[in-house]
């Protein structure tokens, strides 16, 4: 047990302070999931931490990584939390696409994919959720059907995140239409910009179009681009989960702990009943058990990485971890809200900053998989309780 | 970094496993619970004779050299075999002296296993900030004087050192005392956690020598405040114990209970309720590991990372306790079955260091005003 750093550890972070001193945007620009102006700038940050080598400190080096450890990966999402540093574009790309094309992806597909993925060149989108699909995900329906060197792909996916601002997608499809059903899926890579996929936007309750419909007809995907072997998209589906799970919180601090310190500047500020918020005995109740949920969820985080760094791969135990988070930003979300007290509702308020979050984090415990799913993976593949279903 | 424990502490917490899983089981604990002091001497021996009791202080005193993180792998394996015995109060002592004046004679038997400890702190108030300590020392011949009433004191009747949180005109003192000095008397007061029993401690006009007198003003503060701290991480960790037990019976209750002509384990509503309890536990160990870490390495952040750890780990061991029970159904409520005695002592710790309503009134002060 030792949360020191060791002197190379030390140095990275020495030298990581020292870059974010001299290049951290200085103007911050309000956050807006759909918005291109906030786009553009997360786009611009992502280059600087490319050109700083700073975008993949745990990718290999020669895909445009910095090959540290998992640890340094850790200290680098702390420090850019203390710095208040903007989000990280492309979460897609980094923390699910990208890990699972460096497991079971080709040279090839290595050399293609990773290094845009780590500039921002490319954005990612996964095509996994179909109307019938959802928690079920191994009763998708739609077809990949081989035709000399291609896939032709026909079918719908919905829930899509980034769909409409995507170059690539990380698609799951049927391609074997006698298997049972967690066998006959094949995964592939699909540019975004090819014939016969037309994408439709669905609006969120917060108004935003973040997600969205897509639809296939007669999607051609050359046959090279199958990621892993064809009939395993399965695995290769769960791989890129299980890192999505392990991967999405450790980015996600920085965002809480920037909304928790906003809260608190609020508290500091707003009065009610002649004295400030912050004053108030109950309120201080409910931030103290924001911050200390923050603090656990940050604790988790370096625990699970440092047990990365050992076994090398993340297991269903990520999912304690996005159950964890998306349960505490919705309790934050409400407490946040009750600081602000009538404010909280004003979408000219803070640039609408709150309505937006409390309206967002619903959405958190059920998109990457709902809260009940993650309770079934823990009981049945972390605890070795029997299937239910 | 490293975020997990050592190879020479993952060596402790075997042995320690080792040693509660043939010395401690739960029919043991249940006939010295039913007893005055849920005292067996070998039972405390074993756990002398590993240098256990002052585990985490310096060789120079009689201790193992070890850190706090070491303290926490054996405090948590006592919870998970609910080890009966003024552990607590005598860590609690030992440390305070340790912080507060490591030259008295009242240190090395409380470290050795020698001597048993406990330390008088809250009074009839039971508040669990210093400002609440009222009882009054009088200055008497080079030492004190000491009237008044002790109350909620862990392992007081088995105690061979008292060491009493008195206030001066100077501030707090901590007299140290034999139990058997004249004046002082104890009461067991009956209580919810029959393995670890509470005291009154009365002072009838007690006089404490200068020698015993450990330290007074500012210095006694912070004694007191970083000896809180230890006592406090090693509660946590027991109650960390007591959810790992608790979790690991449920799960296996829950493969081989059958309902409706198959394991309750197999249904989603009961295989939530463990996996909130496995949620529970590990994020409880994250945070009182880091706790223990921070008390040696990082004292700055130490106050803050035991009131998180102790906030999380009161609420977190509560909640586990209950869905262990749920899951168990009515076999779970009997005084029968073991889990009962870990509710009991799930609950006992949570007050006990204050609860998480207390830590978090704590973090705000910490945390909010910086």
């Amino acid at each position: 047990m030792d949360l020191g750093l060791t002197p190379s550890e030390t140095k990275f972070r020495d030298e990581l302070r020292a870059w974010l001193k001299t290049n951290l945007p200085a103007k911050k620009v309000k956050t807006a999931e759909s918005g291109t102006e906030y786009f553009d700038y997360l786009k611009n940050w992502q280059r600087k931490l490319f050109e700083g080598n700073y975008a993949g400190v745990s990718w290999p080096k020669e895909f445009g990584g910095r090959g540290a450890s998992f640890m340094e990966q850790a200290i680098f999402q702390e420090e850019l939390a203390l710095a208040d540093a903007p989000e990280r574009m492309g979460t897609i790309g980094q923390g699910l696409v990208g890990p699972t094309i460096i497991t079971v992806g080709t040279e090839e597909q290595k050399k293609r994919y990773l290094p845009a993925i780590l500039s921002g060149e490319e954005v990612w989108c996964q095509g996994f959720s179909e109307p019938n699909a959802g928690s079920d995900l191994a009763s998708l329906e739609t077809k990949g059907i081989r035709e000399g060197d291609d896939f032709v792909v026909n079918g719908q996916k919905i829930w899509t995140s980034y769909a409409h601002i995507a170059d690539q997608c990380m698609l799951v499809v049927r391609t074997d239409m006698t298997a049972a059903k967690h066998k006959g899926m094949t995964c592939l890579l699909v540019d975004m910009k090819s014939p016969g996929i037309t994408v439709r936007p669905l609006k969120m309750m917060s108004g935003d179009s973040g997600f969205n419909e897509m639809f296939f007809s007669n999607l051609r995907v050359p046959a090279k681009n199958v990621l892993g072997k064809v009939n395993e998209g399965w695995n290769v589906a769960i791989t890129a989960l299980s890192n999505e799970r392990a991967n999405l919180g450790t980015g996600l601090y920085v965002v809480f702990k920037r909304n928790l310190d906003a809260v608190l500047e609020h508290a500091r500020k707003l009065r009610r009943n002649g004295k400030p918020v912050i004053e108030d005995p109950v309120i201080r109740q409910k931030l103290a058990q924001s911050y200390l949920d923050l603090e656990v969820f940050r604790l988790n985080t370096t625990r699970s990485l440092s047990n990365l760094n050992k076994t090398g791969v993340p297991g269903p135990e990520g999912s304690i971890q996005k159950l964890y988070w998306s349960e505490l930003n919705q309790r934050n979300a409400q407490v946040a809200m009750e600081v602000l007290g009538p404010y909280a509702q004003l979408t000219n308020f803070d640039d609408g900053r709150w309505v937006y979050n409390y309206l967002r984090s619903r959405g958190n415990t059920i998109e990457a998989g709902t809260s009940e799913v993650q309770r079934n993976i823990i009981a049945q593949r972390v605890l070795g309780l029997p299937r239910s279903y | 970094m490293e975020f997990d424990l050592s190879k020479p502490q993952q060596l402790l917490q075997k042995s320690a496993r080792d040693l509660f899983a043939r010395d401690c089981s739960a029919k043991r604990v249940r006939e010295l619970m039913a007893t005055d002091t849920a005292f067996h001497p070998e039972l405390w021996s074993a756990v002398a004779d590993q240098g256990w009791l002052g585990i985490h202080l310096d060789e120079s005193v009689g201790g193992l050299g070890l850190g706090a993180v070491d303290l926490a792998v054996v405090a948590e394996e006592m919870g998970r075999a609910c080890y009966p015995g003024p552990f607590l109060g005598t860590v609690w002592a030992a440390t305070l002296i340790a912080e507060a004046n490591s030259k008295s004679k009242h240190l090395e038997p409380l470290t050795t296993g020698a001597a048993k400890g406990a330390v008088a702190y809250l009074e009839p108030d039971a508040g669990w900030c210093p400002e609440n300590v009222q009882l009054k020392a009088t200055a008497a011949g080079g030492g004190f004087k000491l009237s008044g009433r002790k109350s909620f004191v862990s392992d007081a009747g088995l105690a061979d050192v008292i060491v009493c949180v008195a206030r001066t005109g100077d501030g707090l003192a901590l007299l140290a005392m034999p139990a058997k000095t004249s004046g002082v008397t104890i009461t067991r007061t009956p209580a919810l956690d029959q393995s670890r029993k509470l005291y009154d401690v009365d002072f009838a006009g007690v006089t404490v020598a200068a020698d015993d007198v450990l330290s007074v003003g500012q210095a006694a503060e912070t004694a007191l405040a970083r000896s809180i701290q230890v006592a406090t991480l090693a509660t946590s960790a027991d109650m960390l114990g007591g959810m790992q037990w608790m979790i690991a019976d449920a799960v296996e209750y829950a493969k081989t209970r059958q309902q409706f002509g198959k394991v309750i384990g197999s249904f989603q509503a009961v295989q939530h309720m463990c996996a909130d309890m496995l949620l529970l536990t590990e994020s409880s160990r994250s945070a009182i590991y880091f706790a223990a870490w921070a008390l040696d390495a990082e004292p700055a952040s130490a106050a803050r990372a035991i009131s998180t750890a102790k906030a999380y780990s009161s609420d977190a061991s509560r909640e586990v306790a209950n869905r262990a029970v749920q899951v168990h159904g009515g076999i779970g409520f009997t005084w029968e079955h073991d889990l009962q005695l870990y509710y009991k002592r799930s609950k006992a710790s949570e007050i006990l260091f204050g609860d998480a309503t207390y830590h978090r009134a704590q973090l705000a002060d910490l945390v909010f005003s910086a």
